[in-house]
């Protein structure tokens, strides 16, 4: 994948042009289609970098913004969540797991006619903070849950 | 060729529930198999939703996200006949594309 996107960066490093590309906004990340995977995102280690990479640094908490979880989870690999954002213009909801390797998980962005309200199953290896992040009118809100994973299925 | 997707889409009063079973390993490369080599990530990446011609969904997705992954998603304004039309391509390339109709 991107391998000439890689071509082009190795070339223009040498020579110098990368620079004066990312003066120019040209290889902004967050300028990228929306069908290139975030990588930066996705592969953060850690929260806030994930955050950092979706832009979503300045993130305040929403009431608005549903986050709806187990509150145990006998299960790691399979956690239910249901995300509604009641916020208006949402056009994009992301859910993260704080304590995860990668703490991103998805990001949806939605248009026509999309209602900002998402389900999905995710994997955790620990007990650990689950956080929604919405984006409305370019401005973004969070919510976030803890999940108390049990290995063994004893539902400790 | 990865297994066809199960895809329901049903009208409830003007909002169109749709619900996406993707069969995939989502392997994350964090795992390491019985001989204690990592098993190599492989999982999807990105994905989408069409209803009717139009971009109704268009997620990225990470390691983070359980096996056989499924989604549900919410849209107003779908009618019953519209084509649902669901995509993924995963880190490796692979891809798959399936359809159902909304009902």
């Amino acid at each position: 994948m991107n391998t000439t996107r890689r071509t082009v960066l190795k070339g223009a490093t040498a020579s110098g042009v990368l620079a004066g590309l990312i003066a120019a906004g040209a290889l902004r990340p967050t300028l990228v289609l929306a069908a290139d995977w975030n990588k930066a995102a996705f592969e953060a280690k850690d929260t806030a970098g994930a955050l950092k990479g979706i832009g979503a640094t300045a993130a305040s908490e929403s009431k608005d913004l549903m986050l709806k979880v187990p509150d145990i989870a006998e299960n790691g690999a399979v956690v239910p969540v249901d995300v509604v954002s009641n916020i208006p213009n949402t056009s994009s909801i992301s859910i993260l797991v704080e304590k995860n390797p990668q703490p991103l998980c998805a990001q949806f962005d939605f248009a026509n006619g999309a209602v900002a309200d998402v389900s999905a199953r995710l994997k955790m290896g620990q007990t650990s903070l689950v956080k929604a992040v919405a984006k409305a009118d370019g401005k973004f809100y969070t919510a976030q849950k803890e999940v108390k994973v049990t290995v063994g299925g004893c539902g400790g | 060729m990865a297994d066809p997707m199960k895809i329901r889409a049903q009208l409830k009063g003007d909002v169109t529930e749709i619900r996406v079973l993707m069969g995939h390993a989502m392997e994350t490369g964090q795992r390491k198999d019985a001989a204690g080599a990592t098993v190599p990530a492989h999982f999807i990446q990105s994905m989408t939703v069409d209803v009717g011609g139009k971009r109704v969904v268009d997620g990225q997705i990470g390691t983070s996200v359980s096996r056989n992954p499924v989604f549900g998603f919410k849209m107003k304004g779908a009618k019953v006949g519209d084509k649902v039309v669901v995509s993924w391509v995963d880190n490796k390339g692979d891809k798959r594309s399936d359809e159902a109709v909304v009902a």
